[in-house]
């Protein structure tokens, strides 16, 4: 009962607070802009006679930016959203009142989990819909696997959500902020260097991938993402977000999803054992 | 433990149902710490707590009690109504009796009419206020109340004091951590003293009559003969011309010492006997202050 109470308080303030509304109309904003870029490369298009093969590719591979800032928006907001959420009421002193009320305090994480959880998921569709819903609107165009692609950028979100959480156990909010986009960098320049290293053949670069990959798997499960959904034009020009030149597997799937259960029982066990 | 420093060390205090129970000692004594560990916001580095017979880390006995901390900060986009309705249902009070319950809490810390108002809005005594109505939400048996009357004007004082004192009537127990030892010493019925993470001593402040008892005289025929003989009663004397002023250990010897005054042919004027404050005894406890 208790979870399900900061559940909905999670919710609750991010609504009351304004950030779930402030995000929707950036979102919105996001939308339109694309839907505009959209139109105008199809008038374009239009107006040259170009070869309908071309014309899909570059509008799919169009689809793909729009997603791949889709991403983007969902890891940074995921992170901007919850980054306070522990360290910030650890240090105010916030946490004492609802701390001592008869419930765990695993229940108090994870029922901020899952209020974020829900925010995001939300955010995720709202957002990965939109896009996709705008692209095939104006350019007849789709992903080739939406479903199994948004699932994939929502467990990039959520694991986010989770290492957010954990150092926030430990850190104040400016230290926590700092320490998690510093792990999504790395991750974001180990795949680039891991994308780089199928085209010079260097094991050195694809070993630093694999190992930025293994401290923080988020760009990993980006390059899932892409993988799947990407027609294969798109997935064949290297140095971009969406290669397929080196796709993660499916054990690197697993290995998020436990890397992502790990985190949470570390949450949990120094959030139960610290002092408040 | 706080890195090297002993905060809180052999704990030990019996407090009984229905009483108000004033927690005293200078800054870093470990006052707020000791009220933590009860409600198991902090771990003892060694040994255990024990709360209402149960250990403090027992999530279920929390039901049973009620906590106002020190700078009370609480989600500050919620209302006041709002706010009693989630630590309410946090403490698994029931969605109808919620309904009743708080508009009688607001009321009672004089909050109904801001009822509405989001937190962020209030003044700290407002927040005071609103902190102590959601200590109560659940008729806890114990209540720990943590500096409840800073931030609050005069008025605010008294209401505080008159709901602790009405907490008692209705046989809750209430363990007060404050400061304004005037305000303790009107509302609380037993004490601690507490210096470095140690119980130093305790009183029971309805009882207080023993300890020191000054007694201001002013007579006149007063020879030096006639305070002599007062000794075996007193534990000091001082006589300048007519004022005359004693220390005894015991209210019962007032009347034995007023008798020996008159009856050696003292013409007393006035007989004041003044209880030693609490400021006093705390000072007398504790040592002076020699910084820190």
């Amino acid at each position: 009962m208790g979870l399900w109470i900061m559940a909905e308080i999670t919710f609750r303030e991010a609504a009351r607070r304004k950030i779930l509304w402030t995000a929707l109309i950036a979102g919105i904003g996001f939308l339109a802009v694309y839907g505009l870029g959209l139109h105008m490369q199809i008038a374009e298009f239009n107006g040259r006679n170009v070869a309908p093969f071309l014309r899909y590719q570059i509008l799919s591979s169009m689809m793909m930016i729009g997603l791949y800032t889709v991403d983007l928006l969902a890891v940074v907001m995921t992170i901007l959203t919850s980054i306070d959420t522990i360290s910030g009421e650890i240090t105010s002193g916030t946490i004492h009142a609802i701390a001592m009320k008869p419930i765990s305090r695993w229940q108090i994480l994870m029922g901020k989990w899952t209020g974020f959880a829900g925010m995001i998921a939300g955010y995720v569709v709202i957002m990965f819909g939109g896009t996709i819903a705008v692209g095939y609107w104006l350019g007849g165009v789709a992903p080739q696997n939406p479903i199994r692609g948004g699932l994939f950028v929502l467990l990039e979100c959520l694991l986010a959500l989770t290492v957010t959480l954990m150092f926030g156990t430990w850190f104040s909010t400016l230290t926590n902020g700092v320490i998690v986009l510093g792990l999504h960098g790395l991750a974001f320049m180990g795949g680039w260097m891991e994308q780089m290293s199928g085209f010079t053949q260097s094991t050195k670069l694809v070993m630093v991938g694999v190992i930025s990959s293994l401290i923080m798997p988020s760009e990993s499960v980006w390059r899932r993402a892409a993988y799947e959904m990407q027609s294969p034009l798109a997935g064949s020009l290297q140095f971009t977000p969406f290669a397929d030149v080196s796709v993660p597997s499916m054990t690197m799937i697993g290995y998020t999803c436990v890397y992502l259960i790990f985190a949470m029982a570390i949450a949990i066990y120094h959030f139960h054992s610290r002092d408040l | 433990m706080y890195g090297n420093k002993v905060a809180v060390r052999n704990l030990s205090l019996n407090v009984g149902r229905g009483k108000i129970f004033g927690f005293l000692g200078p800054n870093g004594a470990g006052k707020s710490t000791s009220i933590k560990m009860l409600l198991g916001l902090v771990k003892p580095s060694a040994g255990e707590a024990f709360v209402l017979g149960s250990p403090s880390s027992d999530v279920e006995i929390r039901r049973k009690i009620g906590f106002l901390p020190e700078d009370f900060r609480f989600y500050e986009w919620l209302t006041a109504a709002e706010l009693l309705k989630l630590h309410g249902r946090l403490c698994g009070v029931p969605a109808r009796t919620l309904r009743d319950r708080i508009p009688v809490l607001l009321d009672l810390v004089g909050l109904t009419p801001h009822r509405d108002k989001r937190l962020s809005d209030f003044s700290k005594g407002m927040l005071q206020r609103a902190g102590l109505a959601q200590a109560l939400i659940h008729d806890p048996e114990l209540i720990f109340l943590d500096e409840p009357t800073s931030g609050l004007d005069p008025m605010g004082r008294r209401l505080v004091r008159d709901i602790i004192r009405s907490q008692r009537e209705r046989g809750a127990t209430v363990f007060l951590n404050s400061h304004l030892l005037s305000e303790v010493e009107i509302t609380c019925d037993h004490v601690a003293f507490i210096k470095d993470g140690e119980v130093i001593a305790t009183r029971d402040l309805q009882a207080m009559t023993e300890g020191e008892i000054r007694v201001s005289v002013r007579a006149r025929k007063l020879s030096m003969k006639i305070v002599a003989g007062l000794t075996s009663w007193c534990t000091s004397t001082n006589l300048e011309e007519e004022q005359l002023t004693l220390t005894t250990n015991s209210a019962d010897r007032l009347p034995d010492l007023l008798r020996h005054l008159v009856l050696a042919g003292a013409d007393v004027y006035e007989f004041t006997p003044e209880k030693l404050s609490l400021e006093d005894l705390f000072v007398r406890i504790m040592g002076e202050d020699r910084g820190l």
